[in-house]
């Protein structure tokens, strides 16, 4: 029987010869990852079974990412559940502060997950990993508990939507666009419980980088996974950073999808997603004038060394405007490191912008750019909900790096070529 | 088993961030969870609702993030049930696995109001409302569903299965 690629996947981790739509199953995990927020209620839960060891200590991953370095004392608090926990059940891949980066990032940076894994990440961005060419998705504290113990997770075998892209990419039109413009062309639950599989030339000609910002996004329609089949970029990525063993998997031909979505890319310009929704996207021609008070550029979504290139290409020479506060968060301590060596640090200080440590920080309004009442910010990051980066009176629209470094100069939602 | 309540009434895509924003997510504590659930779609909820109440909401509740502390703040609220046209797929798992009972049901959804008293039968899914004497069928629970609720939740299922 034809299948997808995912079904490929999750029939290999669940021992099976084939698995069909509906069909649930139990399968093994490759890696079981959680965060400084959702880990401490997984590691409480998986107490409550009073057993001496993990499933495999070196496949738990714990990234305290989310409020680390650590925001205030509750959150140190938090922090220290996982360390202590790593270190009780000899946790080869806990990163602490020093070590660690955006989670999403920093795993297919480092090569814990490889292509043809089964992941599963108390963290609803888990999706992330599927461009490399594995299955993976987010779930809640107590599933991460339950593969603790396990190392199995209960699945239904999810319907593929195919997505064919096809085209050449305008000026400043990026990954982040295409997935921007499939949201507000589907909605937020346009792919609700079913794998979005990313097809067509203009994704075989997108970096690893694009196809990262792609998958990590099919949270945003809803989607259980999305995916992207291996090719010759994935491989080089994979295998000179590869922990283990990766398995190149590809859907046959005649597989089964419930729907398929063709785009002409040559006809989508930049996009922004306007509040309060990943689906409120315009064309950045239709944006209109709206003042903004401050600037994100980081995050598992775009926080990538290719993403700081493209903003600090755009801001080379310019000055942030007055009154608008950008902030650059390199994704991990290599891309911290790369970017710094690149003399990107230079660009970005030189505009007026700042440097972080690599955090998830602003994007779910932790820390390090907390939005006050009224205020407005353009972002790189992958959700604009109400109140998603501080007070409910606040406002974030999403948009690509090079959207957002110009609409910094600008002062205003605005696209390089206003500048 | 009847749970009987009145309803709060929400709109389509009600996020994780709404429910409980990120901004409490420094503890996993339920009763500190609870004092901020929906804050951001209704500020004084947490002191307005009474135990037993329900959640009814539109299509794609609970989207957005993969957080627990969702369907546990909403528990600890007192709310003792959700019905919507339909769930997003985390927060779908996460209630079951947390013991928070949901239910799919476009009409319901639909022609409940804010206000309503309504029941809800457990097992057969059926949705009465009081109120204006209407009645409503909810999606069927799938029986593996069905049974990690009479296992008593995703751990002790696991548990039994360790064992």
């Amino acid at each position: 029987m034809a299948m997808t690629i995912t079904e490929k996947i999750l029939a290999k981790h669940a021992d099976k010869e084939k698995v069909a739509p509906g069909e649930l199953i139990t399968a093994r995990v490759d890696i079981a990852l959680g965060n400084d927020i959702t880990a401490p209620i997984a590691i409480k839960e998986f107490k409550k079974l009073n057993l001496n060891k993990v499933f495999d200590n070196t496949r738990v991953v714990l990234v305290p990412d989310h409020f680390c370095p650590n925001k205030d004392i509750k959150s140190a608090d938090q922090a220290k559940i996982l360390r202590a926990f790593a270190n009780e059940y000899n946790i080869t891949h806990y990163y602490d502060v020093g070590e660690m980066g955006v989670e999403h990032s920093l795993l297919p940076e480092q090569g814990v997950v490889v292509s043809g894994d089964l992941v599963i990440g108390a963290d609803s961005h888990t999706c992330t990993y599927g461009a490399l060419g594995a299955f993976s998705t987010g779930v809640g504290s107590t599933d991460l508990a339950a593969a603790f113990a396990t190392g199995e997770v209960w699945l239904r075998v999810p319907e593929s939507i195919k997505f064919i892209y096809e085209g050449k990419l305008n000026k400043y039109v990026s990954a982040k666009d295409l997935i921007l413009y499939t949201i507000g062309d589907i909605g937020v639950d346009g792919a609700l419980y079913k794998s979005m599989e990313f097809t067509g030339q203009t994704i075989e000609n997108l970096p690893v980088s694009g196809r990262l910002t792609m998958a990590n996004m099919a949270i945003e329609a809803g989607g259980k996974n999305g995916i992207i089949a291996p090719d010759d970029s994935t491989k080089k990525y994979v295998d000179s950073r590869k922990e283990r063993e990766p398995d190149y998997y590809s859907s046959d031909e005649d597989a089964n999808y419930s729907e398929i979505i063709k785009y002409d890319v040559s006809k989508i310009e930049p996009q922004v997603a306007f509040p309060h929704l990943p689906e409120n996207t315009r064309g950045i021609s239709e944006v209109g004038t709206i003042p903004i008070d401050q600037v994100v550029i980081g995050s598992c979504t775009n926080g990538l060394l290719d993403d700081l290139k493209v903003a600090a290409n755009i801001i080379k020479g310019r000055k942030v405007a007055k009154r608008v506060r950008m902030i650059v968060i390199p994704a991990t301590l290599k891309v911290y490191r790369d970017a710094m060596h690149e003399g990107l640090f230079d660009v970005f200080m030189d505009a007026g912008a700042i440097i972080s440590t690599p955090t998830c920080g602003p994007c779910l309004g932790g820390h390090m750019g907390v939005l006050a009442e009224g205020e407005r910010a353009v972002s790189t990051t992958n959700r604009n909900f109400v109140g998603r980066m501080g007070h409910p009176k606040s406002e974030v629209y999403l948009a690509n790096p090079a959207v957002a470094a110009a609409s910094a100069v600008a002062g205003i939602v605005a696209g390089p070529d206003q500048l | 088993m009847k749970i009987e309540g009145k309803v709060w009434k929400f709109g389509n895509d009600v996020d994780t961030d709404v429910i409980i924003p990120a901004r409490y997510l420094n503890t996993s504590e339920p009763a500190d969870l609870a004092e901020h659930c929906m804050e951001d779609a209704d500020a004084e909820f947490s002191s307005k609702v009474s135990l037993g109440d329900i959640i009814v909401g539109g299509k794609n509740f609970g989207c957005g993030s993969s957080r627990e502390h969702a369907p546990i703040s909403i528990k600890a609220s007192g709310v003792s049930c959700v019905i919507a046209e339909s769930f997003a797929r985390i927060f779908y798992r996460n209630s079951f696995n947390t013991g928070l009972p949901i239910f799919e049901s476009k009409e319901a959804s639909k022609k409940i109001s804010a206000g309503d008293k309504i029941s809800v039968d457990v097992e057969s899914g059926t949705i009465e409302n009081l109120t204006k004497k209407e009645q409503y069928k909810s999606q069927p629970i799938p029986p593996f569903m069905q049974n990690l609720i009479d296992s008593g939740g995703l751990m002790n299922y696991v548990k039994s299965k360790i064992s």
